[in-house]
């Protein structure tokens, strides 16, 4: 383990945050350009990992363990929604026939 | 008494409170009794205030009581106090107001009787009398002006008072625009003096006046102005067109309101205002033309006319044109005698002309009069003796009154006497005329009119018969010196014109000078009625129906001179055109377009915007990323 | 050192082989491996238990909630719906857009370029747990009641209407 620490040393938070940013930037895209519905909350998943990553990191550069505990709080988020959003794609696709996004656009004027 | 002054406008205002709730509960009698006992209450009060002033003079003073109530309201440097001023003018005045107005108030009792609007009428006659009292008594401009507006307000009710007929409302309201463009001159005036003087009290006002020098532009403006407002409501050329009108109203309206005292308020304010008069000869040049213009014109159009009511409007406004020429060459007594005498006779033709048409089943066509002598022998009594009053025959009153401006008017320009005499010359005809086609000759109407025809009864004919006696002997007020009399009116009048009379030229006729022009109207007049005589009594002419072929300068008369249409060619159509290109292009595509366009703009950027709630989640989260990256990029630069 | 940046290459390949990819199947499969790559990013990170729980919990539970949906669905290539072309230019150049942004303002911001120093012993179980039970206590109690009421609402949602049908 230790010279995998060793490693890690030197590189900048300046890197996690560009790292981390190409990836919510991938997320995004992905929800812009995708319509199917599952895709699309992989795709926030995608960008919720992101964010998780960079606490992590903030968390190390800090030696503070709270932004440990926020990815835990944010893990758990995370698998609610999936759960209750899967469940509502699964209600969905019963009523249409589809999980296509734009199929779901009937809240309108 | 002077601690009972303010009972005098107060108890006719509750009697047109009293009368006007309980119109329609109270018996006619109540209403009677009441609206006659608040106007002869007020006389009684009038009278006594009057034997005061008197008094005062008697011992040499001026004969002015002020009695200030209360502030009204101040703005700045402007207090306005609500007050009243009684000096031998408005004594006069108030005599006149409610003294005749009582009288017809009785009269209206028996002319009245019959018709459903009985409390109301009363209430409204009140009411007149209220504010034509406050006009007379206010010790300020502002005051004035409200009793200026509220008779203005009580013509208009009364003239439309049977409003369900059609005409008579449009009567109604032609009177009351007209007064409208006058009192707009008056309102000017009263701006004009407030800025000039710095204050609306009659005091002050005429106090600094004297100080001025005479032509001042500033007093000429003012007095143009406020003789724009008299000529509204004294129905002089170019607004005099609605008073004929204005007999569409009830006939004791026709002689209290629109013969003796409402349109004599233009003249009172005038004789009020002398001292600024007298200091703008220009003015007062323009008042004699335009008095004597009317005179002529309005005695003019008379001579015609068939509608017995009709000839006694057109007297009233040639009669206002006298006492306008007699302000206009300074004679100012005379002026204001004339108003008295005015309104002794006058108020008696109105109302034997109202016995008349009472008798007559309301019959209003002198052609379908005539030998009314032996039916209404008091009716024909008493107005013989105003024909013979107005027409200047001496000794009756109004030819001591019409000489006096007569001769005045001599004395300032002799031009301005011989268009007078003219008038004179036109009176007497007019009113002999009527005289002869409504008593004499031979009954020439129907059946029915006939049987029902019959002496008035005693509320008719008692005012009629003192109204006679005041209109014989009313001359006697100012019989000049030339005929050995002591010009007490004058004398009593004189502390209220004492600073025009300093400065204006002092008038001087030889007594010859005085005998001769006396003579020359008293022969006018008589030799008109002998005329008049010889045409419809001897020759039993009557005039022409209508649509008969006539003279070029009859038809002129008879159709009032197309002043009517010319007023409506110039003003009226030319207003309704500006009007109907406002309500067409302003109104309806200007001011509505851009109302109905800012609605159809909201709409129509609502229907656009709107798709922006497209229902496409894809596109809200496109748009969110958009607003995240606006907001960041503003943290960035300005931050 | 170089570690990193090779798994971060990883990372972004696979992220984007998860958004770009046509069938969903695959997709979720990469979003797997692409997670995958982020426990290592732990591990480099010395959070050791951030990486575990990342790989059973993201990995192992939810990226196979994610994968039975969708043959639970029958979903394949086939069915898949695609946005046209504009719409895909237009999402990649507004997250591009969004990217630009972040990197200027973390220019911006001017982060502290030292680098990054892990602690040893700060990823531990005891550690966290102490912290997690002490500081974050009542956040701790109430994720575990959104839980619940996920979990309820799942089931009430998934489930077959009975009652209508």
């Amino acid at each position: 383990m230790g010279t995998i620490v060793e490693q890690i040393q030197g590189i900048p938070l300046n890197h996690y945050l560009i790292f981390c940013s190409v990836i919510f930037a991938i997320g995004v895209i992905g929800v812009l350009i995708r319509r199917n519905v599952i895709i699309i909350m992989m795709s926030i998943e995608l960008m919720l990992n992101s964010v998780n990553l960079l606490l992590a990191a903030f968390s190390a550069y800090h030696g503070d363990a709270s932004g440990q505990v926020f990815v835990f709080f944010i893990m758990a988020l995370a698998a609610a929604e999936v759960a209750v959003g899967l469940a509502i794609v699964i209600m969905v696709y019963r009523n249409t026939k589809s999980i296509d996004i734009d199929s779901l656009n009937k809240l309108r004027w | 008494m002077i601690e009972l002054i303010w009972l005098i406008p107060l108890i006719p205002l509750l009697g047109f409170v009293v009368n006007g709730l309980g119109r329609n509960y109270l018996p006619k009698k109540l209403i009677a009794i009441i609206g006659c006992g608040a106007v002869l209450t007020s006389f009684i009060i009038s009278i006594a205030l009057f034997s005061e002033v008197y008094q005062d003079r008697l011992a040499g003073g001026d004969g002015q009581i002020f009695k200030n109530y209360f502030d009204w309201f101040t703005v700045g440097n402007l207090n306005v106090s609500f007050s009243f001023l009684i000096d031998p003018l408005s004594s006069i005045m108030l005599l006149i107001v409610t003294g005749i107005g009582f009288l017809i108030h009785l009269y209206s009792v028996s002319y009245m009787s019959h018709d459903d609007g009985f409390g109301k009428f009363f209430a409204y006659l009140n009411l007149f009398i209220f504010f034509m009292l406050l006009l007379v008594l206010g010790s300020n401009y502002l005051i004035m002006f409200i009793g200026w507006e509220g008779v203005g307000l009580c013509s208009y009710l009364l003239i439309g008072f049977w409003y369900k007929n059609g005409s008579f409302a449009s009567a109604a309201k032609k009177a009351f625009v007209m007064n409208r463009i006058g009192d707009l001159g008056f309102l000017l005036a009263v701006f004009f003096i407030l800025d000039t003087f710095g204050s609306l009290e009659f005091s002050t006002v005429f106090s600094q006046a004297t100080g001025m020098t005479s032509g001042d532009s500033t007093l000429l403006l003012i007095t143009i102005l406020l003789f724009i407002g008299a000529s509204g409501k004294s129905a002089q050329i170019p607004l005099f067109t609605w008073l004929p009108d204005a007999m569409a109203g009830p006939t004791p309206v026709s002689a209290l309101i629109h013969a003796a005292t409402m349109v004599t308020a233009g003249i009172y304010m005038i004789a009020r205002s002398n001292i600024l008069f007298t200091l703008s000869p220009i003015t007062m040049q323009l008042i004699a033309v335009i008095g004597i213009a009317t005179a002529l014109v309005a005695a003019f159009i008379a001579i015609t006319q068939n509608d017995i009511k009709k000839v006694l409007a057109y007297s009233t406004v040639s009669q206002l044109g006298y006492m306008f020429l007699g302000l206009g060459v300074g004679a100012f007594t005379g002026a204001f005698f004339h108003v008295i005498t005015h309104a002794f006779f006058k108020a008696l033709l109105f109302l034997g002309a109202g016995s008349v048409i009472h008798a007559m089943s309301n019959e209003q066509d002198m052609r379908n009069m005539g030998g009314l002598k032996k039916a209404l022998p008091i009716t024909y009594v008493t107005m013989l003796i105003g024909t013979i009053a107005i027409a200047g025959i001496p000794p009756l009153s109004g030819f001591f009154s019409k000489d006096e401006i007569l001769a005045h008017a001599f004395f300032a320009n002799p031009v301005l006497w011989g268009l007078g005499l003219l008038a004179a010359f036109f009176t007497a005809f007019y009113m002999f005329r009527l005289l002869y086609l409504t008593f004499f000759g031979k009954f020439r109407g129907t059946e029915a009119q006939q049987s029902h025809l019959h002496e008035s009864p005693w509320q008719m004919t008692v005012p009629l018969i003192i109204l006679a006696i005041l209109a014989i002997g009313g001359g006697l007020l100012n019989v000049p010196e030339a005929l050995h009399g002591n010009h007490w009116l004058a004398s009593f009048l004189q502390p209220v014109f004492a600073d025009s009379q300093a400065i204006a030229t002092p008038f001087h006729l030889s007594h010859e000078t005085e005998y001769i022009l006396m003579a020359v109207s008293a022969l006018a007049a008589i030799a008109m009625a002998i005329f008049a005589y010889r045409k419809y009594v001897s020759n039993n002419e009557i005039p022409k129906a209508d649509g008969e072929e006539t003279g070029a300068l009859y038809n002129l008369s008879y159709k009032k001179l197309y002043i009517d249409e010319l007023y409506d060619k110039v003003i009226v159509q030319p207003l309704n055109a500006a009007s109907r290109f406002l309500y067409k292009v302003v109104d309806k595509s200007l001011i509505d377009g851009l109302v109905n366009g800012i609605g159809s703009f909201f709409v129509f950027s609502g229907k656009g915007i709107r798709q922006l709630q497209s229902g496409y989640v894809t596109f809200y989260i496109f748009m969110m990323v958009l607003g995240v990256i606006a907001i960041m990029l503003y943290g960035l630069l300005y931050s | 050192m170089s570690i990193f940046y090779f798994v971060a290459f990883l990372s972004i390949f696979f992220a984007l082989m998860t958004i770009f990819t046509k069938n969903p199947v695959h997709s979720v499969l990469y979003l797997v491996i692409t997670f995958f790559t982020f426990t290592v990013h732990y591990i480099l990170l010395n959070a050791q238990f951030l990486a575990v729980v990342n790989f059973i919990v993201y990995m192992g539970a939810i990226m196979v909630l994610f994968l039975f949906v969708l043959m639970l669905l029958n979903l394949n290539k086939d069915t898949e719906p695609m946005k046209s072309t504009i719409v895909k230019i237009m999402g990649t150049v507004a997250g591009m857009c969004l990217l630009v942004t972040f990197l200027g303002a973390f220019r911006v911001i001017e982060v502290n370029n030292e680098a990054i120093t892990p602690h040893a012993n700060i990823g531990l179980v005891k550690n966290l747990g102490q912290v997690l039970f002490k500081d974050f206590l009542l956040p701790f109690e109430l994720s575990s009641i959104l839980l619940l009421t996920a979990m309820v609402g799942a089931v009430l949602l998934a489930k077959k209407d009975t009652n209508k049908a």
